[in-house]
């Protein structure tokens, strides 16, 4: 690749922060995963090594980093069914709409989640 | 790779992701309504045990993300690090195994 | 063009630090590429005159100061596609480009087109870009026997209308700069050579389509993308790429499920 690639403007558009967020967001959830499942996995052997790791849950940073990725889980989860209606139906010009609901459905579940964990 | 096979990953993932959509609604409503008055462990388990349907919900979303995931991850290395091609793949099959095991191991674990 | 004028006002406003507001002369700091690969910004100081573009500021540096600055033109008036480059980071044709939409506090930074080779200072080397083109299968496949008559296409059959906006392709190379995964994968066809195969695919006439759809698929091909979109967001005919990516998406996914890819 040549050198002077100063084409570093491109980017800033709506849809490459969609597309941003969603790689971010991404490689946050499945590098989480199998810690979650892990944590799950711990009913396997009593009820109580699964509780002392929720007691753990009491903490009110443990409950904001919670939410953090249940923002995460859901701008992901809109972002991709973003993907798919570009990817699988003919072309709307609705981008910017589905950037903005997909933002607004995370945020507001966050704060569903939020106002319920506290 | 060969094009066939790399097409049918593309759609395995995005069939997976349509899976995803519906699980996580399950799940993130469940979430929401399970940490009212603080999480316990003894609510969760109530919920699952011994039934039939939150157990094979779990196998589902267990494996559907065991294989959208570490196929997501997958493309993110052979763009943007030097990690690429077979040990690309690689790193998605061991982690996709790992995520499929870890996650039936729990859903397994809190049918009881 | 020998002589430069001071002006008062500058078209569309201008931007703050081109313009003086007093009526006094406009400076303007223009920052151009010089060399191959490993060569460096060089600034040149000239003043702005009014209505100029990109192309007319490189031009006039060419002809008044520089005379060895290297830089490709054509029409002048965006028909041919031959002066894109990289202004203030983003990809575009020079010629439709006026200094004062995108001058910022009196500063303008032309290199050449990313993604592509640099042949010296402005001018960039497009064979990378049209060789995947042909590799993308962008050129018609007749059918089979001599065809008798005009083939007869009706502009509002479903196919036709497809690929109505993007038949208008002229080859630019600016999406192709803007692109992310053509930096990240070298053997990335990009947007333009894409969007020739999907009009292509919508050809009635085209008998070329199974080897197509085998040469767009795969990780050099549509399933790559991402829909970033900044190949939409700077074509200056206003072109939809992503969308004729989607459709190859979708042709090439149909074609596997059948055996045929």
């Amino acid at each position: 690749m040549a050198k002077p690639v100063a084409r570093r403007n491109c980017r800033n558009h709506s849809n490459y922060w969609a597309f941003a967020v969603h790689r971010i967001s991404g490689v946050v959830l499945v590098l989480y995963l199998p810690v979650h499942f892990y944590v799950i996995g711990l009913a396997i052997k009593s009820e109580a090594a699964l509780q002392s790791f929720f007691s753990l849950a009491e903490n009110p940073l443990v409950r904001l980093a919670e939410t953090i990725l249940i923002i995460t889980f859901v701008i992901h989860v809109t972002g991709g069914l973003r993907l798919l209606l570009i990817e699988f139906l003919a072309w709307r010009d609705w981008q910017k709409t589905v950037i903005a609901v997909s933002g607004g459905i995370s945020l507001a579940v966050g704060l569903v989640f939020l106002f319920n964990v506290f | 790779m060969k094009v066939r096979t790399e097409t049918l990953l593309w759609l395995a993932q995005r069939l997976s992701a349509m899976v995803l959509v519906v699980g996580a609604i399950v799940h993130v409503s469940t979430n929401i309504y399970a940490v009212r008055g603080g999480l316990t462990a003894a609510e969760i388990i109530d919920r699952v045990h011994g039934s039939t349907a939150w157990l094979a919900f779990y196998l589902v979303f267990a494996a559907v993300a065991a294989i959208h995931g570490p196929l997501g991850l997958r493309t993110v290395l052979n763009e943007m690090t030097p990690v690429r091609g077979r040990a690309a793949d690689l790193v998605a099959l061991v982690l996709g195994v790992g995520i499929l095991w870890l996650g039936w191991r729990a859903a397994f674990g809190l049918f009881g | 063009m020998s002589v430069v004028h001071p002006v008062a006002t500058v078209a569309n406003g201008g931007a703050p630090g081109s313009t003086g507001g007093d009526g006094t002369n406009h400076k303007l700091d223009v920052s151009i590429w010089r060399g191959g690969k490993n060569g460096r910004f060089v600034s040149y100081g000239i003043t702005l005159r009014e209505s100029q573009t990109v192309l007319d500021v490189v031009t006039y540096i060419q002809r008044h100061v520089d005379s060895t600055l290297s830089y490709r033109f054509s029409c002048r008036v965006g028909m041919c596609g031959s002066c894109a480059m990289t202004v203030n980071g983003v990809s575009r044709w020079t010629c439709r480009t006026h200094v004062s939409e995108v001058v910022k506090d009196g500063r303008l930074e032309i290199a050449p087109l990313s993604g592509l080779e640099v042949v010296k200072d402005l001018s960039v080397d497009m064979t990378g870009f049209f060789e995947k083109w042909t590799r993308a299968k962008g050129a018609f496949v007749p059918g089979p026997g001599p065809s008798r008559d005009f083939a007869v296409v009706s502009p509002d059959s479903p196919q036709r209308r497809k690929v109505d906006a993007a038949i208008e392709c002229i080859g630019c190379g600016v999406c192709y700069a803007a692109c992310d995964v053509v930096s990240w994968n070298d053997d990335y066809l990009g947007p333009a050579a894409l969007n020739r195969a999907w009009t292509l695919y919508n050809d009635v006439r085209d008998a070329g389509n199974d080897k197509r759809l085998a040469a767009v698929a795969g990780n050099v091909g549509c399933l790559s993308c991402h829909s970033q979109q900044s190949c939409v967001k700077w074509c200056p005919k206003h072109l939809n790429p992503t969308a004729s990516i989607a459709g190859l998406k979708r042709a090439t996914v149909k074609a596997a499920l059948a055996g045929r890819l």
